[in-house]
């Protein structure tokens, strides 16, 4: 059977259908969590802020775990361990509504905001302590520094490192299949199983998968170009 | 948690050894340290010809590159565990397709890290190694090659770091690494699945933070030692380079 | 010994170097001074081929430096190069950077290698630092073991770019005592130097260069007091009025 025949095949009538809603799925999995994670990011952030040794103890915790277990385990301790300690009614809640796709989405969110949280804190470090002085002599208040001076330039600082997140999260989506998610690589194996074109259905995938790849990655070199004529540095 | 541990520690540690292959978190650490040595042969041929003046050369690293790094490493592993028998005939263990897949994930990424380092050396060193009429080859042994590797120990280790987090994808592919192992452990009990799974981030958690507070120390110390001689970099994340989307 | 031929060198657009033509004897000592942006540096870049040319060429006992590449390196095995910044291999100590030469270009033994090297730092002035570390020494002490490295290759010729700008003042002069005592045996070296006492006391030639070009080529005394260009005139009047 020639390469091409089989391509054709797998893209069209129910395969390609399958194939779409895979992508559609992780894409979901991806756009949800990557918000969510910034957003988290930002609060793990503001509580490092807070005064008090706690705090920071508390976050670097989180972020250690998060950064030293494999992304694989941390969705099994969602998905297989955590249900075992809810009470049954708020499990079968969960199971009815799509148990895998919100375990998915809490696992990578919590994973990637470990990362984030991260990046936004040295993207803060790298400021000059210039800048909060300066803002301060203007007369801004404590969280006018913070919002008008020091984030937008911590965020800009951080650019790239956001953007290998982003890239990262992207491709950490695919781990998602093995709690029974029905995202791109969970689709492909099926198909993969039931037609056994092996090289066609992983082409399939390792095509959608570079190209939304390459699509962030050529996002953040544009995001840098911009932002160094931006600075002009 | 410790009953766990009591019952099923052995499985943990070493799998089934000695009445089955072995497992665990052995197998685990054997299966990066393995991969890990054998990517770095890759690794330094990429991270050579990604600084090249050969133009072919340097495009065929940079393409290889960008494609290993814009797909899952689980992709990479399923392409390897069905597609090596098919193109070979040879039907491979899980063990073996873990090692390949991650030595063609590393060498992408440990090729970064030899070219950030390579670059890092600072170029007046290489005018004067060719003005003494030094060939290419004996320049980089001697006077780059040295240096960039030992700068650039820290992204060596932080890259063992993700590859041991990356054997646990061997689970899907059935290899008894400590993932695997914790999956068995979980289907025999049944009722703890928390306390299973718990334990197993605690392994990895163990193993990985030891290994990251190493690597933590020693950037310390190199940085100690070339903040010592008036260097102009101060900036280490000039040279820890900022490696695209690594699987986690 | 060395000869420029119509050496044309552009930076894009920028013209870099303007039809040279200049000649080098043996055991003849050349400084070449002019003002910032004059191309110096360039000019002596291009003798061992740290800088390409564009058009015409340059020998070295009459062969051609900007031909094929084959023999490239032994050609630069026979020209030893000083750097402003030194350049010392810092992972090594000063004795194995004097060595590392001899060693892996001219295949010499370890043995050879090391009684050389021992030799040229006590020439110099640093054998009591042969096992330390290039960046334990001093800028000027560093320099000196840069001057060492270069001669263990035993070149004829020896090409120094500013070999002592990036020092500190009260160190210049031990790296220039060095020059003078090679000059006085005879090496036949090109010096880029804005040290114009050192040019006085040992030149042979002074080649003033401004905007790419040899403008001016004297017997030092003739420079000094009579120059016959009037930018070399500025220049040398910049260079009193300090």
């Amino acid at each position: 059977m020639s390469i091409f025949n089989g391509f054709a095949s797998l893209l069209q009538g129910d395969y390609l259908h399958a194939f779409l809603g895979g992508m559609a799925l992780t894409l979901e999995l991806f756009v949800i969590s990557a918000v969510l994670a910034f957003l988290l990011a930002c609060v793990l952030m503001a509580i490092r802020l807070v005064p008090g040794r706690a705090t920071d103890v508390l976050v670097s915790a989180y972020v250690e775990y998060h950064r030293n277990v494999p992304s694989l385990v941390q969705l099994f301790v969602w998905y297989f361990g955590v249900p075992q300690l809810l009470p049954a009614s708020t499990q079968n809640l969960i199971n009815d509504n799509g148990g895998e796709v919100i375990f998915a989405i809490i696992a990578l969110t919590l994973n990637a905001a470990a990362y984030v949280s991260e990046d936004l804190r040295s993207g803060f470090r790298s400021l000059p302590s210039g800048q909060t002085e300066a803002s301060r002599a203007l007369g801004l208040g404590y969280v006018q520094t913070l919002r008008k001076v020091l984030i937008p330039q911590a965020i800009w600082a951080s650019a790239p490192s956001l953007v290998n997140q982003t890239l990262g999260l992207f491709k950490t989506t695919a781990l998602a299949m093995a709690i029974g998610t029905a995202e791109l690589m969970y689709i492909t194996r099926q198909i993969e199983g039931e037609t056994y074109m092996t090289f066609q259905t992983f082409a399939v995938a390792s095509l959608f998968y570079l190209l939304g790849s390459w699509a962030i990655m050529l996002c953040g070199s544009l995001l840098q170009q911009r932002n160094q004529s931006r600075m002009a540095r | 948690m410790l009953d766990i541990l009591h019952d099923y520690g052995p499985l943990l540690l070493i799998g089934q050894y000695p009445q089955g292959p072995l497992g665990g978190l052995a197998l685990t650490i054997i299966l990066a340290l393995v991969s890990l040595i054998a990517s770095f042969p890759i690794a330094i041929c990429i991270g050579l010809a990604r600084t090249s003046s050969i133009a072919p050369l340097r495009n065929a690293a940079l393409a290889y590159t960008y494609v290993v790094r814009a797909i899952p490493l689980l992709l990479l592993i399923f392409w390897t565990y069905f597609v090596i028998p098919l193109v070979t005939g040879y039907n491979i263990s899980g063990t073996v397709t873990m090692v390949v897949a991650l030595v063609v994930y590393e060498g992408a990424y440990l090729g970064e890290v030899v070219r950030a380092g390579i670059n890092a050396v600072p170029k007046g060193q290489v005018e004067a190694a060719r003005a003494m009429g030094m060939s290419y080859s004996q320049c980089m042994r001697k006077v780059v090659l040295p240096q960039a590797l030992f700068n650039m120990l820290p992204s060596i280790l932080n890259q063992f770091i993700m590859i041991t987090k990356n054997t646990s994808l061997a689970y899907l592919i059935g290899t008894q690494e400590v993932t695997f192992a914790a999956y068995q452990i979980n289907n025999q009990l049944l009722t703890q699945p928390f306390q299973v799974y718990a334990l197993l981030a605690g392994f990895y958690f163990v193993l990985c933070f030891s290994l990251s507070r190493l690597a933590n120390w020693l950037e310390r110390s190199i940085e100690r030692k070339r903040a010592g001689v008036a260097s102009h970099r101060t900036n280490s994340e000039a040279e820890q380079p900022v490696l695209l989307g690594q699987a986690k | 010994m060395i000869e420029f031929k119509d050496v044309n060198k552009w930076y894009g657009d920028y013209r870099a170097l303007h039809d040279i033509n200049e000649h080098v004897s043996a055991g003849e000592v050349v400084v070449v001074c002019g003002p910032s942006g004059s191309g110096k540096s360039t000019l002596i870049r291009t003798v061992n081929r740290l800088e390409e040319i564009q058009a015409g060429n340059i020998r070295i006992s009459g062969e051609e430096v900007h031909g094929s590449r084959k023999h490239l390196n032994t050609l630069r095995s026979r020209v030893g190069f000083v750097f402003q910044q030194f350049n010392l291999f810092p992972h090594m100590s000063v004795l194995d950077n004097v060595m590392i030469g001899p060693m892996t270009v001219l295949g010499r033994s370890k043995a050879d290698a090391a009684n050389k090297g021992r030799e040229l730092l006590a020439k110099v002035g640093l054998a009591h630092k042969a096992d330390a570390m290039p960046l334990q020494l001093s800028g000027g002490q560093q320099q000196r073991v840069a001057i060492a490295r270069a001669l263990a290759m035993e070149p004829p010729v020896m090409l120094f770019d500013e070999p002592t700008s990036a020092l500190d003042p009260e160190m210049v002069g031990e790296v220039l005592q060095v020059m003078k005592d090679l000059a006085a045996e005879g090496m036949t070296m090109i010096c880029v130097t804005h040290e114009m006492g050192f040019a006085r006391e040992v030149a042979d030639r002074i080649w003033f260069m401004d905007a790419g070009q040899v403008l001016e080529r004297a017997v030092p005394e003739v420079f000094f007091t009579t120059p016959q260009h009037p930018r070399a005139a500025k220049f040398i009047a910049d260079i009193r009025g300090h």
